[in-house]
């Protein structure tokens, strides 16, 4: 059972991966690059299951409860939104979503794979194939350029050269910057560095993409730009977890899943 | 990429890496000069004596040659006997004594030497001819210059000076037919060459029948110690001195010299060693963040081990290339200064370029800067990804 889930996942997991730019509109304009139909994610498949996960932290010889005791499942092609007052536990819990920390106790599994067990070096592929950080400071290699940031977790993942190049060209494209390829993170705008960020985090076709507050370093207007931009990712495929604290990135989600003191308080929008 | 990453992130700032690479260049340098002291003297000297092409110095019991004013009676039969011996290919004498020129109202005193010009092994003809008769003399480029002759000149020579009689002893009138690199003889000092027996005559009874030094050639296949042994036996007066006796001797004097080339290159590296690590922690905690974002998107440990100590190795291997250049040039400034103390024969190297010196330094420099990344790689790779990030993003 755990293997047709895991390969109703393998049908997902490249939901960011493959693009095509589509035919000219109506009115003989170039459209939007969008991903391929058939790599569409299929409903009520769960890419993620969380069971009773924790997460205490020792401070001060006293055990912080980050996180107690949270279930969440998310199908695939989901654009879920977590939301909740600051020390929450909302960026804990997208730490352990992305298999960068350990749960204390309860069990994550993702694409079938239980990432709670998985030894550092596991965690390490795992993360470099199957999940997509987006973050709020962009965190760009500085002396990349826009492409060779992107290509960067496609040469960890040890993809020849030329490919990478096509597909870093590729995906520049879909987030609006191809003529921006070779331009250095200090010579793009916020909104720029955050749409290569966000490239990055879909080269490797990952089965989820986590983003960490990604418009907390924006204008409204960028913002605005980028919500959209996380609207058309998931309307491509993409399953989308978005921790934040801006209302109308929570209200472009299609879920909510609200936080309060560690604990699930709502989850509305949730699919059935 | 992360390869090219690391260099990249050297680049990023250029005055910082431009400054530690000039400083572990320096550092470079001093290793090389002082590998290059620690060997240089011993291997100069050795060339020195492998240049005469005689195995033995045999002079005055205790003493090494010119070390004293020491010298040796019965010349001729001790040459003879030191002959006879079957291991003996050859015996070269030499008296050592002084030359007074006049020029002018002045006196020109030099450094003079009887040899057997045939058979000589102190000097090397750089113009003119060898030594043919009695009454010819070759000079060194120094007296030449001080007293103003050329070769072909005639001059009067004396061996001697009388203090109470105020006038020279020794007097006699020689042709100068050459002009001779002395090998043994220091930079500034004045020298002459004259046949052996006619500086014993111009030395009075003082000088007849002696010898300072004999330089012995040992037969091809004979054990040199040996031959020295057997020697010392029969000639009780006399010290024998091999090449490699003679090295020891040298060895046990620059005792001092060889110390304080290992005190200053372990010096260096260690400047060396903490200028790199310095550099490297320092940009690891610039680039933290960076660093944990890597391991995020799935960047393997090791690789972040090795793009760290990549920024190491490359930081010491480019100063250890430019401290070669800097410190060859280095150490012949400095044997220029050191090969103009008093005494010291003007061809002897203190710094000698050996290629294995050189592997040596870059080796030292370059383990030293894989070393130097093992800490900050180490403390990059073991970085809390989500604490981190965490840390970064409050900050």
């Amino acid at each position: 059972m755990a293997g047709r889930k895991f390969a109703d996942c393998e049908d997902v997991e490249r939901g960011g991966g493959v693009l095509s730019t589509g035919r000219k509109t109506e009115d003989g304009r170039e459209p939007q690059p969008q991903l391929q139909p058939q790599l569409q994610p299929r409903n009520s498949v769960s890419v993620l299951s969380a069971r009773d996960v924790r997460r205490d932290y020792p401070v001060a010889r006293e055990a912080v409860h980050a996180l107690r005791g949270i279930s969440l499942d998310i199908a695939a092609g989901e654009y879920v939104a977590i939301v909740g007052p600051s020390g929450c536990g909302k960026s804990t819990l997208l730490n352990l979503l992305g298999a960068i920390d350990r749960p204390s106790a309860g069990s994550i599994t993702i694409a079938g794979r239980d990432v709670s067990k998985l030894s550092d070096a596991e965690a390490t592929r795992f993360r470099l194939t199957q999940i997509g950080f987006v973050f709020q400071r962009f965190y760009l290699m500085p002396t990349l350029t826009a492409a060779e940031n992107v290509e960067l977790p496609m040469a960890e993942a040890k993809r020849p050269r030329l490919e990478r190049e096509a597909r870093a060209r590729e995906l520049l494209s879909y987030v609006g910057l191809e003529g921006r390829t070779n331009h250095r993170p200090f010579q793009l705008s916020g909104g720029e560095q955050q749409r290569v960020a966000i490239a990055r985090a879909l080269a490797n076709g990952p089965a989820l993409l986590l983003a960490d507050e990604p418009t907390g370093e924006l204008d409204a207007k960028t913002g605005g730009e980028m919500i959209e931009m996380f609207a058309r990712l998931n309307a491509d495929g993409t399953t989308l977890v978005v921790v934040t604290h801006d209302e109308e990135l929570a209200k472009a989600a299609k879920r909510v899943v609200h936080l309060r003191d560690g604990e699930i308080v709502g989850d509305t929008g949730r699919r059935t | 990429m992360l390869l090219r990453l690391a260099m990249a992130t050297l680049l990023r700032r250029r005055a910082r890496t431009a400054l530690t690479t000039a400083g572990v260049a320096v550092a470079a340098a001093m290793l090389l000069d002082m590998v290059m002291l620690g060997s240089g003297m011993r291997e100069s000297f050795r060339g020195f004596l492998d240049q005469q092409d005689y195995h033995l110095r045999m002079t005055p019991r205790g003493t090494m040659p010119f070390d004293s004013e020491a010298t040796i009676s019965g010349a001729n039969a001790l040459l003879a006997r030191v002959n006879a011996d079957p291991d003996v290919d050859g015996v070269a004498p030499v008296l050592g004594g002084k030359l007074f020129v006049t020029v002018g109202d002045s006196i020109i005193a030099g450094f003079a030497l009887g040899i057997a010009p045939r058979i000589q092994a102190d000097y090397v003809i750089a113009d003119g001819r060898e030594i043919d008769a009695p009454n010819e003399t070759v000079w060194n480029g120094g007296l030449l210059d001080a007293t103003g002759k050329r070769i072909g000149d005639t001059v009067r020579v004396s061996a001697g000076y009388d203090p109470q009689l105020r006038r020279f002893t020794g007097t006699r009138e020689l042709v100068i037919v050459g002009r001779g690199r002395f090998v043994m003889l220091s930079g500034g000092e004045l020298a002459g060459a004259l046949p052996l027996a006619t500086l014993q005559t111009m030395g009075g009874p003082d000088r007849e029948d002696r010898i300072s030094v004999a330089l012995v050639r040992v037969r091809e296949g004979a054990n040199t110690d040996s031959v020295a042994a057997r020697l010392e036996r029969s000639e009780p007066r006399m010290s024998a001195i091999s090449t490699e006796a003679a090295l020891r001797f040298v060895d046990e004097r620059l005792g001092y010299f060889r110390q304080l080339a290992f005190i200053l290159a372990s010096v260096s590296l260690a400047v060396g060693f903490l200028l790199v690590t310095t550099l490297v922690t320092v940009s690891v905690n610039e680039r933290i963040g960076e660093i944990a974002v890597l391991r995020a998107i799935g960047v393997a440990r090791w690789r972040i081990v090795v793009q760290v100590m990549a920024e190491g190795v490359a930081l010491s291997f480019v100063g250890a290339l430019l401290g070669l250049g800097l410190g060859l040039i280095t150490a012949k400034w400095l044997n220029g200064i050191l090969a103009s103390f008093p005494g010291l024969p003007a061809a002897f190297d203190f710094f000698l370029f050996e290629p294995s010196a050189a592997y040596k330094a870059l080796g030292m420099l370059v383990i030293c800067g894989i070393l130097a990344g093992v800490w900050p790689a180490w403390r990059a790779a073991s970085l809390p990804i989500a604490k981190t990030l965490r840390e970064e993003a409050v900050s």
